[in-house]
């Protein structure tokens, strides 16, 4: 497999993980990306060194180790302004996950801290959402209409995974619209640049939950059409513990503080303070540095296969896995069985067998490691009727070779089951 | 390798053939567990007759191999019995589930529960096999209650 240099066993062997074998001599057969991703030397190392010899506090220390740490962890918001298109490297937000952003993002809704009209909000108002989010995209807005009295509600999804789009659901009264970018159930990748569109045409602002598409697209914030973009680094070959807010840096601006704390402020009194202009206005308290250091360095690596070439090889996959699943017999796709506007995520269900027992003899039998469960997107799974799906989920360092182990996998599944 | 030896050849049957399922009147006590991880439920009814003698237990639900099979044993092995037999039965049971695959089962006490011991050695998956036990648990205390 090779597209203009990328050679997916030349990216294996950056993966420490694919050199170790599982108890009992089984290969390790990774197909679980989509809920959080390995991780390449080059981020390892990049941390390590950052830990063994230029670790210190960020924006504060007066002294050499803290102008390193300060350099390298700014340096890591300009690498991820650059990967993403960001017009401005304030527009990123550190957070220490995507749940944290799209938090933060709801958080600045009715909030008497704020006077802009775009972020008041109380009864009569609506928030759009979708039936394919993932918790972390459904439960903060619950939370909020809970604390306003704001009404929400959500676009469906068709019988083939699709968002089931009605302009109509967006009107004068919605204030904003926070969807996926890209399924993590269903793999579909949304029709953003429309509904973008009709969100501001009633002066709504969009919300994107990106986690599942900057790992895996060539994502050019800037030309989405969304106001704000929340995404996580571990799902990057980053590590966990730091996530992103991308903002257009007039939203941010308009955005009361979330977090209250250090190096968030400008100047404090006993009665009131003044905020840091953006980003640092929601980086409350000392940030994970390292941890955001290591997103530069993954996002370096990323850069340097070329983002191009990570969509086209997961594409291939893709296109190999929808051909291999559809001669298992008694698996029902959860979502699009084409190509078009999906990514490398298919779930499924094996009739008459329960995903955790799929799950559990692909791993103990065949050291496949895929995801069961409702995969935080229960909603989605009550719209299927089911509990439960399987899924696999694929990246860079995946193979054909490994696909055909998990349909090896689950021929043996119904084996047992038969 | 480990996996099959958790599914044993009981459990598969059970699972297949699943043993008093549905449910029954009359009933002294109906209760409705979850596992919210995974989203395995069971209701559960229980109906006690003299000297403590459990006359029926009857459930509905939905879920792994390992919760459905533990459901259809647990019919089996208490319908007959009475109920302080079979709640030594089933701290029997939950003492070898949650021995992490280090506790030796007592057979004479278990019966066919005894194909249950692999799971134990799978965190993750011994509560689908306690679900059904545990609503058992809370349907005979409610039972008495009454």
């Amino acid at each position: 497999m090779t597209y203009d240099g990328f050679d997916v066993e030349k990216i294996r062997k950056d993966f420490p993980v694919f050199s170790r074998e599982l108890p009992d001599g089984r290969p390790l057969v990774y197909l679980d990306s989509g809920n959080s991703s390995q991780k390449p030397n080059q981020v390892i190392e990049t941390m390590r060194d950052h830990f063994a010899l230029h670790y210190s506090n960020v924006g504060r220390a007066m002294h050499v180790l803290g102008a390193e740490s300060t350099d390298a962890y700014e340096n890591a918001r300009d690498k991820v302004a650059g990967f993403i298109g960001a017009p401005s490297r304030d527009e990123v937000v550190f957070t220490k996950n995507a749940s944290e952003a799209l938090n933060l993002v709801a958080y600045s809704f009715g909030n008497p801290a704020s006077t802009d009209p775009r972020f008041t909000l109380g009864p009569g108002d609506e928030i759009v959402i979708s039936e394919m989010e993932h918790h972390s995209n459904i439960v903060p807005w619950q939370l909020l209409v809970q604390r306003t009295g704001a009404t929400l509600k959500w676009f469906g999804v068709t019988g083939d995974g699709r968002l089931d789009y009605d302009p109509g659901l967006i009107t004068e009264r919605t204030k904003i619209v926070s969807i996926a970018h890209q399924s993590n159930v269903l793999g579909t990748v949304n029709p953003v640049a429309a509904v973008a569109a009709r969100a501001h045409e009633v002066g709504a602002l969009v919300l994107l939950d990106a986690s599942q598409s900057v790992p895996h697209h060539p994502v050019d914030v800037a030309g989405l059409g969304a106001d704000l973009v929340a995404f996580t680094g571990h799902k990057m070959v980053g590590p966990s513990g730091i996530g992103v807010l991308w903002g257009r840096a007039e939203v941010l601006e308009a955005m009361p503080p979330f977090l209250g704390g250090g190096e968030m402020i400008e100047a404090v009194w006993m009665d009131r303070s003044t905020y840091a202009p953006i980003p640092h206005k929601f980086e409350a308290g000392t940030p994970p540095i390292v941890e955001a250091i290591g997103l530069g360095a993954a996002v370096d690596y990323l850069t340097g296969v070329g983002m191009e070439a990570v969509e086209a090889h997961e594409r291939t996959l893709t296109a190999y896995a929808l051909d291999a699943l559809r001669e298992v017999p008694g698996l029902r796709l959860i979502g699009p069985d084409t190509l078009e506007e999906r990514g490398g995520t298919l779930s499924f269900t094996l009739e008459g067998i329960h995903p955790h027992d799929v799950g559990q003899i692909l791993d103990d039998q065949f050291g496949v490691a895929v995801r069961v469960g409702h995969h935080c997107a229960r909603p989605l799974h009550l719209r299927f009727g089911i509990p439960a799906t399987t899924r696999a989920s694929f990246y860079l360092y995946n193979t054909t070779g490994e696909i055909d182990a998990l349909v090896r996998g689950l021929h043996h599944v119904q084996k047992v089951f038969a | 390798m480990i996996g099959e030896s958790m599914y044993q050849e009981l459990i598969l049957e059970h699972y297949k053939h699943p043993q008093g399922r549905g449910l029954r009147e009359p009933y002294d006590a109906e209760v409705h567990h979850v596992n919210p991880t995974c989203g395995d439920e069971i209701t559960l009814r229980v109906k006690v007759g003299d000297a403590g003698k459990i006359l029926d237990v009857s459930y509905d639900g939905q879920g792994c191999s390992i919760s459905q099979a533990a459901a259809s044993v647990l019919h089996e092995l208490a319908t007959g019995s009475t109920v302080e037999e079979t709640l030594s039965v089933v701290d029997e049971f939950t003492r070898l589930m949650q021995g992490r695959g280090k506790v030796e089962a007592d057979e004479e006490v278990l019966g066919d529960a005894v194909a249950f011991a692999g799971v134990a050695k799978f965190p993750a998956r011994v509560k689908c096999a306690l679900l059904s036990w545990m609503a058992y648990k809370d349907a005979v205390v409610r039972s008495a209650a009454t």
